[in-house]
């Protein structure tokens, strides 16, 4: 349960369906900084050997072999990609 | 003699939450490629062979919405040390769908989906949300997401045995271009467990003098509740030679006591257009459960008791090595690119206070346990 200034109460479903109209527009507050990588340099990041998740059949099941034999859990997800060059 | 499925049984609610996860996270505000893959998986070590298909399909519908579907089936065999010790062999059956879709708004990416899991003696349902959102001229890419979880837990040969757990879990994504080379990426999640969470099967031992081995078993007693938190850092490179290395480490910690740490190395080889080669080595540490131990000194002895091998302290050590041959196809082809891939990895567990209970030694003497695994993915794609 997250709270504003103004004592709204929000739950995480709808802070992240707040997030996700706040940062639909080009207002967004970060949007004024210029990228130090530019698009036309992001080939070696868009390049499929650069995702953890290039193919994801088989690390979902590659995750189940560990969830199941270790007692961690949970962030294993691996960002990856962020180059929004699909 | 369904102890051994304990592995099943623990990890299905976590894995159901943690399969939307992945295929419901898009690192990039992106609609994923449009894919069909189909993967025979085994799994062998420690007595037992996990095996069967899985069946994931993509396809976009318009320029806006991707969905998704999985089919996947684990056919479980074999005795492993649990069953062994006070049971007997089993066959049986665990089959998972996912449905999910994904929403693309400008630069946002929300993502739902809705798993069921199910075999004779427990079914497990979650439900996921997730949103994520580039930055920084689309260099840092944020994603939160939450997934919901309610699991059913049977006993088979009991019909009156019934149990419900809920599970819930809160997510957050940080991913950062730092150079035109370089990705990193931030994970954080809790996962909150309120219910049954024990294993029906599973059992503690206890001295006993009057039993003819010297000791006896009984009925694992945990909480009601658990929390986890987890967090992780994981970083790609990409060499000029159109190769890459990757790095992850994760933190772990939970109110059962469970402190885990592990990390890996990996690296990726490219051989002409077609080739990928991909070899890594991952090392796991976790630090037993306050209510773990291998041998009580009496039945009842604590409030909570647990003997599960997976609670204890242990380290996991696992190397692997993949091949992948891509057919790239025109662009005005149906199929525009297809791959086959070879994946195997080795694994090696060494318990440090889970004792070899067959074995003929003197109680609490026994020689402390380990075991080697050996794990199979074949599987083909096609892009469309």
């Amino acid at each position: 349960m997250l709270k504003t200034k103004n004592g709204i109460k929000l739950t995480l479903p709808a802070a992240l369906l707040l997030l996700a109209g706040c940062a639909s527009t080009d207002e967004f507050v970060f949007n004024g900084i210029d990228p130090w990588v530019k698009p036309y340099e992001r080939s070696n990041l868009a390049d499929p050997i650069m995702s953890m998740n290039r193919n994801p059949i088989a690390r979902a099941y590659a995750k189940h072999v560990f969830e199941s034999r270790e007692g961690a859990r949970g962030a294993d997800g691996g960002a990856g990609g962020g180059c929004g060059c699909n | 003699m369904q102890l051994i499925r304990h592995n099943i049984r623990r990890m299905v609610p976590i894995a159901v939450v943690l399969w939307v996860s992945v295929c419901g996270i898009a690192h990039t505000a992106v609609l994923p490629q449009d894919r069909s893959d189909i993967m025979f998986h085994s799994y062998s070590g420690d007595g037992v062979s996990i095996d069967g298909p899985s069946i994931l399909l993509r396809k976009k519908v318009g320029n806006h919405v991707s969905l998704s579907a999985n089919y996947y089936v684990d056919t479980v065999s074999g005795a492993s040390i649990d069953v062994r010790a006070t049971a007997s062999p089993y066959t049986e059956e665990r089959k998972e769908t996912t449905l999910g879709g994904d929403f693309l708004h400008d630069k946002t990416l929300l993502s739902a989906s809705y798993t069921n899991s199910s075999e004779n003696d427990f079914e497990a349902n979650s439900a996921f949300i997730s949103v994520s959102q580039d930055f920084f001229g689309d260099l840092t890419n944020m994603s939160l997401s939450y997934a919901k979880g309610w699991d059913e837990v049977g006993r088979r040969g009991d019909e009156s045995f019934s149990e419900d757990a809920d599970r819930q879990k809160y997510g957050f994504g940080l991913t950062q271009v730092l150079t035109k080379n370089m990705i990193l990426g931030f994970s954080a999640e809790h996962i909150s467990d309120q219910g049954y969470l024990n294993n029906p099967y599973r059992s503690v031992r206890f001295v006993d003098a009057n039993a003819p081995k010297g000791f006896s078993y009984a009925t694992e007693v945990y909480p009601n509740t658990r929390s986890s938190n987890a967090i992780s850092l994981n970083a790609n490179y990409y060499l000029q030679h159109r190769a890459a290395v990757y790095a992850d480490v994760r933190w772990y910690t939970d109110t059962w006591g469970i402190d885990a740490t592990n990390g890996k190395l990996g690296y990726i080889h490219t051989v002409g257009d077609d080739w990928v080669i991909d070899a890594f080595v991952r090392y796991y540490s976790q630090q037993k459960a306050d209510f773990y131990q291998d041998l009580f000194s009496r039945r009842e002895e604590f409030n909570f008791m647990a003997r599960d091998k997976e609670m204890s302290t242990y380290t996991n050590l696992t190397a692997g090595v993949s091949v992948a041959y891509e057919w790239q196809f025109s662009a005005q082809s149906l199929i525009k690119k297809s791959s086959v891939s070879v994946e195997y990895d080795y694994m090696r567990f060494d318990y440090d206070d889970f004792r070899d209970a067959t074995a003929l030694a003197p109680v609490g003497e026994e020689p402390l346990f380990g075991f080697s695994a050996n794990v199979l993915r074949i599987y083909a794609s096609i892009w469309y």
